[in-house]
């Protein structure tokens, strides 16, 4: 699971860096004449070709393939009169596929920020209670215990809303990732301090202590690296969490502004249950989120079945 | 039992203050207040006399002082955004958001617990089976189901797409309007019970596939109990304890998911009131909200250790557990 999960997190980063490369179009490139035109269907004529849609009924939004005209792939050659939408296109004639990629930078690169944050701030605040103890422990907990028991969506709900509802996008990338870290330090301070509590009272932490090695040393040196099979863990299961929480706010029109390419933005576009039903193609960064989600529950459920 | 039950009422208190006053002073001091949004439309006397009315011209203490001593005799005040009284705006959907969240448990307790019981206890196929559903159960969480599911209603009809009754205007008989519920129901309690339901199946099938390795279920086969009556009568019981705990921990995952499935489904819930007070800055209806989110955590919370303290005699005598 630990190998698993570093791994998972690494290719996840990764991704979140080199997405928007692989875009055919930019995130804001606007076709207004394929205003939710359909996914296009590939052909095999010596390769990979589209027929390019012609708009059959403007007001039914109907397209039809132009049967008479091949392109190639959006990567290989490009027709302003002719774009290729191999997911689609949404409400501003916007490719799906290139929107969901720069979505993915937006979304997963928010996720790791905050789930980066978490577990720094976790592993700090859990390790100095449990190396303290006494009322510096009881009050780190209980104030994490507290943070654990409110419904997190709620928080992340008030905290975002008290703020100015409009902001630009670079601020919302800071404030929202920072409000994430609020909710989701806890979890990750009450692991560490456990192993802390115990780990503290080990030969090699007394040695340290005994050659001098100032607490600050020992936790950052000794103690924090002996947690990291926890941390990893914790990581794994913020992130989905936070790319959720990311979806949901940007969803209710208080995440990310409308033109930036965020797959909670892009899902706000598909929230009417009319363009749903028509133009279910919007909905492909939800198809990402449970990926990504399910990937996770997949890596979860490792250990559990080694055992038997 | 009575200092354990006292500590977990002190708690449940602490709570639903400290988490209402949060609400009220935090949006009382976010920006754009309700005052600056009306008086983009009003002249500088009504926008002055309206901020009176409101109380919004005396400092932050001592409103929230003058609303506490309402609040202490549950007279939560006035709402900006509806003139009317937050009591009655917050009676009505705390009432949806409770059975919304009511039914969903029901349906995640009927799904989850009767499929972890046999993937725990069997094997084969249909144990395979269970679990690769329970997998892909946990990976719908509320938003990614109410859309799935939104998107599955559009398409064939199954079920209303949104809402909670059809036509409001409409004059219906009790019955009528029960039926009418009946056919709204379904869809977002069903998005919001899938992620919990599998949750429950993984739990109950480790907690009885465990159960049914102690001696006292392998005696009773000895005894000649037969194979259905003694999972259920000896193994099920023994592995009730993790699962009911679980249910505390699921009373806040309800009423995120809540909030996230009434805003897709456009059910008219706590989640959305309060949604619409935090944007308007309507002060005591976002504190209301805040207010009964936290009594009906707090209480969940209550019950569901109180649940525990009896199967478990050790938290009951005041041991650790």
């Amino acid at each position: 699971m630990i190998r698993r999960a570093g791994i998972f997190l690494a290719a996840l980063t990764l991704f979140a860096v080199i997405a928007p490369w692989l875009a055919p179009y930019e995130a804001g490139e606007a076709f207004h004449d394929f205003l939710h035109a359909p996914p296009m269907r590939p052909h095999f004529e010596g390769g990979i070709v589209f027929h390019p849609l012609v708009l059959a009924d403007r007001l039914e939004q109907r397209f039809e393939p132009n049967r008479e005209r091949m392109v190639r792939m959006p990567w290989i050659e490009r027709f302003e009169d002719a774009p290729v939408f191999l997911l689609g296109a949404d409400d501003f004639g916007r490719d799906v596929l290139s929107r969901l990629l720069y979505g993915a930078r937006t979304s997963i690169g928010l996720s790791l920020v905050a789930t980066l944050g978490a577990v720094l701030i976790g592993a700090l605040a859990g390790a100095w209670a449990g190396y303290r103890g006494g009322w510096v422990d009881d009050a780190i907990m209980r104030i994490a215990d507290f943070v654990i028991v409110l419904p997190a969506i709620y928080v992340v709900l008030v905290l975002r809303a008290v703020l100015p509802l409009v902001l630009s996008a670079s601020t919302v990338f800071v404030l929202v990732s920072w409000i994430f870290v609020v909710v989701g330090w806890p979890f990750v301070a009450k692991g560490v301090r456990a192993i802390v509590a115990v780990e503290r009272s080990r030969e090699y932490v007394q040695a340290a202590q005994s050659l001098g090695a100032r607490p600050l040393r020992i936790l950052t040196v000794h103690l924090i690296p002996a947690c990291a099979s926890h941390l990893l863990v914790q990581a794994t299961l913020l992130l989905p969490a936070f790319i959720l929480a990311e979806a949901t706010l940007s969803f209710i029109g208080l995440g990310f502004p409308d033109p930036v390419a965020s797959w909670g933005t892009m899902l706000a576009g598909a929230g009417n249950y009319n363009a749903v039903a028509r133009f279910p193609w919007t909905l492909a960064p939800a198809v990402a989120i449970f990926a990504i989600v399910l990937l996770t529950n997949l890596l979860a459920s490792q250990p559990a079945r080694n055992h038997h | 039992m009575g200092r354990y039950l006292l500590t977990r009422l002190a708690f449940a208190l602490l709570l639903v203050f400290v988490v209402s006053s949060a609400a009220l002073i935090l949006t009382r001091i976010a920006p754009g207040s309700f005052i600056e949004q009306q008086c983009v439309t009003l002249s500088r006397e009504e926008c002055d006399a309206l901020r009176k009315k409101l109380g919004l011209d005396r400092p932050l203490a001592e409103q929230y002082m003058s609303w506490m001593s309402g609040a202490i005799r549950l007279d939560f005040g006035q709402s900006f955004l509806y003139s009317r009284p937050v009591n009655a705006l917050i009676g009505e959907r705390a009432l949806n958001t409770a059975m919304l969240a009511t039914i969903a448990l029901l349906f995640a307790t009927a799904i989850g617990i009767p499929l972890g019981v046999y993937s725990g206890t069997s094997r084969g196929a249909g144990r395979a089976i269970v679990r690769v559903l329970s997998v892909i159960g946990l990976s719908v969480p509320p938003l990614i189901g109410s859309l799935a599911l939104v998107f599955l209603a559009a398409r064939t009809g199954w079920f209303p797409v949104g809402g909670m009754t059809s036509s409001a205007g409409v004059e219906m008989t009790w019955t009528q309007w029960l039926a009418d519920l009946a056919r709204h129901l379904p869809l977002p309690a069903l998005a919001l019970a899938i992620p919990m339901a599998a949750t429950l199946e993984r739990l109950q099938s480790d907690a009885i596939e465990s159960a049914s390795h102690e001696s006292f279920v392998a005696a009773s086969r000895a005894r000649g109990v037969a194979r259905m009556r003694s999972i259920l009568r000896h193994a099920w019981p023994v592995s009730l304890r993790p699962v009911l705990g679980l249910y505390g921990v699921m009373i806040g995952t309800l009423f995120s998911g809540s909030f996230v499935v009434e805003v897709v489904t456009s059910w008219p819930g706590l989640g959305q009131l309060m949604f619409a007070a935090l944007r308007a800055r309507d002060l005591f209806l976002v504190a209301g909200c805040a207010a009964t989110g936290a009594f009906f955590l707090a209480a969940g919370t209550l019950i569901s250790d109180l649940l525990l303290a009896y199967t478990d005699p050790r938290v009951r005598s005041g041991e650790r557990a």
